[in-house]
């Protein structure tokens, strides 16, 4: 291997040694220890002053009871569960949102594209809490749009929308939005228009051609858009704390209440190493799959 | 020519460096009068760099982290005493900080319990945990003889169920809030048996359906410009509600009570941290705080009670006057406190919690 490839290799797995897996492994020895009242809040702590006892020492107190109690407690898997239903509800709202806008986008004159481009990524330019609270303006009861309803005549009681789950939902599906326009718009504006057209020539009504033809093209968009909203929506912590209601359960709150109220620091890394898990293993079946796939189709 | 300018320029920088002393404080957001930092550093010459936190979990995950930076923090008493045995703070020393002849003594009583022979510590602010209404709205639900100065207020679903309707929010914290309920059932609030804290549990699960929010800040806001009737919440929050809801004059009056069973009383603690990058320049703060007419000041802009008897001569009528800050004695005597609840205990007050919040 020459040494110019060798050193465009080696740089983003630096980049991602040092960035994620040795973060990574810290949080995983911290799920092997236990809580302590000392600073850090947990014991043992590795410390190379005394050799090689100290090492062996170190490893003989590591254990694997925080795993255990997750199990015991049915609090974790409910969390788990529900924060994947969240996840997974707004993923399908977020698509329903972005694919009309993204194909919109690419079927829009070419003049108007990169405008059109520029307002999807213009909410970024303001800080994402700043939109957050914009959004309880908006929806509380006192708000914008309780008064608007109520100036209107339609609704004469204020709409609850503030601290509950259809709030949540609006703040995922709202912020996360772009990032699944844009992987389907890229995928959109690469398809050739005259395979649709095509299709139609061939007999196919516009909605059969769309079916058979444009959304299959924009599957590869549709799935990074899919992972992109997904995965950081069951970890969210700010948008369900802000928006969201007390009976509001999340796999993010737990792990706060874990690492702050109970200063049980072994306990939340092992809740983290696990959604890790869950969030890992069915990504890495589903890309295997997917290999398998395109190999067969060759 | 640049081997002798390099070196001078070095000594200019680390010569400035030394000159412009800091201490870093790190204290609870709004409570403060902003014109005693620029006094502190006037009158010490002292930069003052000045954070705030709305929790006492954040600030001890920080100290807990090691290294947080900051001279001078503020963590309330219970969470100082487990933060203390931690081997988070240092020593204070008096003799260097000489106003700390202005302690109120039975204030040091009191908080003689987080911190024996107040080693550690010593008071900033102190208040009460209790209930804020907007008058006319609850006067509305509940008519004239609502029973605005009881814990059967929040506690007794009968109420509860038709405050819902105008709005109730509580704090998101169970170390307040299931005291409160103990003490509503005539247990013991301070108790660390677990029989007795899973007393609390049905309490607060019968009254949760009508609770919009649990949260330890927002009622504030939501208090003033009407968006809630009732809140269970910290006694100067609830008075800065009442205050922001006067200047806006957009109708809405709110008082604050101290429930008749009894409310929790609490304490803000000036502390400094082991590893405090600058702990003379923290004293000079500390004794800074201490001072009667600064502290009086602080009080006087944040309807917060504090910890310095000499303070009183200076503090505003409408503060030294008002029961709901300085309490009568008789009420006084009915307040209490509650002490650190050890780890194995403190886990199952969260999980009651959690449970009594989300149901599972």
């Amino acid at each position: 291997m020459n040494l110019r490839r060798f050193i465009l290799i080696a740089v983003p797995y630096l980049w991602l040694v040092a960035l994620f897996l040795v973060p990574f492994l810290i949080v995983v020895k911290i799920s092997f220890s236990s809580a302590a009242i000392s600073m850090p809040p947990y014991t043992p702590t590795f410390s190379l002053t005394q050799g090689w006892a100290g090492i062996e020492n170190f490893f003989s107190q590591l254990s694997v009871d925080n795993f255990v109690f997750l199990t015991q407690d049915d609090l974790y898997w409910k969390a788990y569960l529900s924060s994947l239903q969240i996840a997974a509800i707004s993923t399908v709202l977020t698509l329903i949102v972005a694919y009309p806008m993204a194909y919109g986008m690419a079927r829009a004159p070419d003049e108007w594209r990169p405008t059109l481009l520029m307002l999807v990524i213009l909410p970024f330019w303001t800080s994402f809490l700043i939109r957050v609270y914009s959004w309880m303006g908006i929806i509380s009861d006192q708000g914008l749009l309780n008064q608007f309803l109520m100036w209107l005549g339609i609704i004469a009681e204020p709409l609850h929308i503030m601290n509950t789950s259809k709030a949540v939902y609006l703040g995922i599906v709202y912020t996360y939005l772009p990032f699944m326009i844009l992987p389907i718009y890229a995928a959109l504006e690469k398809m050739d228009d005259s395979l649709g057209e095509a299709a139609v020539d061939l007999g196919a009504s516009r909605l059969s051609s769309f079916w058979l033809v444009t959304v299959p093209m924009s599957r590869p968009g549709v799935i990074a858009g899919c992972f992109l909203v997904f995965i950081p929506a069951i970890g969210e912590y700010v948008i369900p704390q802000l928006l969201g209601g007390s009976n509001t359960l999340m796999i993010g709150k737990v792990l706060w209440t874990e690492f702050f109220s109970n200063a049980d620091w072994p306990l939340a890394s092992s809740v983290a190493v696990v959604l890790l898990l869950i969030l890992i293993i069915p990504i890495m079946l589903f890309q295997r799959n997917q290999q398998k796939n395109e190999e067969a189709g060759r | 020519m640049f081997k002798t300018l390099i070196p001078a320029t070095l000594i200019a920088i680390s010569g400035t460096m030394a000159a412009a002393e800091e201490v870093h404080v790190y204290n609870w957001s709004d409570y403060i009068d902003p014109a005693l930092l620029q006094k502190f550093e006037d009158q010490t010459g002292i930069k003052l760099v000045y954070d705030v936190f709305d929790s006492n979990e954040v600030l001890e995950t920080k100290l807990l982290s090691g290294s947080s930076g900051y001279d001078v923090v503020v963590p309330t008493g219970s969470f100082l005493e487990r933060q203390i045995q931690a081997g988070v703070f240092q020593k204070l020393d008096y003799s260097k900080m000489p106003n700390s002849k202005y302690l109120w003594d039975k204030i040091k009583e009191r908080t003689a319990q987080y911190d024996p022979g107040n080693q550690y510590a010593v008071n900033y602010m102190w208040g009460t945990t209790g209930i804020g209404i907007n008058d006319e709205k609850v006067k509305e639900v509940l008519g004239a003889d609502a029973p605005v100065d009881s814990l059967s207020l929040v506690f007794d679903p009968k109420y509860m169920k038709k405050l819902q309707s105008c709005g109730v929010m509580m704090l998101d914290a169970p170390t307040e809030m299931i005291p409160a309920a103990l003490r509503y059932l005539g247990e013991d609030p301070n108790s660390k048996d677990p029989k007795v804290i899973e007393k609390a549990e049905p309490v607060l699960e019968a009254i949760r359906p009508y609770v919009r929010k649990f949260n330890s800040s927002e009622y504030i806001n939501s208090l003033a410009n009407g968006d809630i009737c009732v809140a269970f919440g910290w006694s100067g929050d609830i008075l800065q509600a009442r205050d922001r809801a006067a200047e806006a004059k957009n109708g809405v009056t709110i008082s604050y009570h101290i429930p008749k069973e009894g409310a929790l009383m609490w304490f803000d603690m000036m502390a400094i941290p082991a590893d405090a990058p600058n702990p003379s320049g923290a004293e000079k703060f500390i004794n800074f705080m201490m001072d009667p007419e600064n502290i009086a000041a602080a009080s006087n802009y944040v309807n917060y009670a504090n910890g310095n008897k000499e303070s009183q001569k200076y503090l505003d009528k409408s503060v030294i006057d008002d029961p709901a800050i300085y309490p009568p004695a008789a009420t006084m005597d009915n307040l209490y406190t509650v002490t650190a609840y050890p780890p194995k205990v403190k886990r199952i007050v969260t999980r009651l919690w959690t449970k009594v919040k989300s149901g599972t």
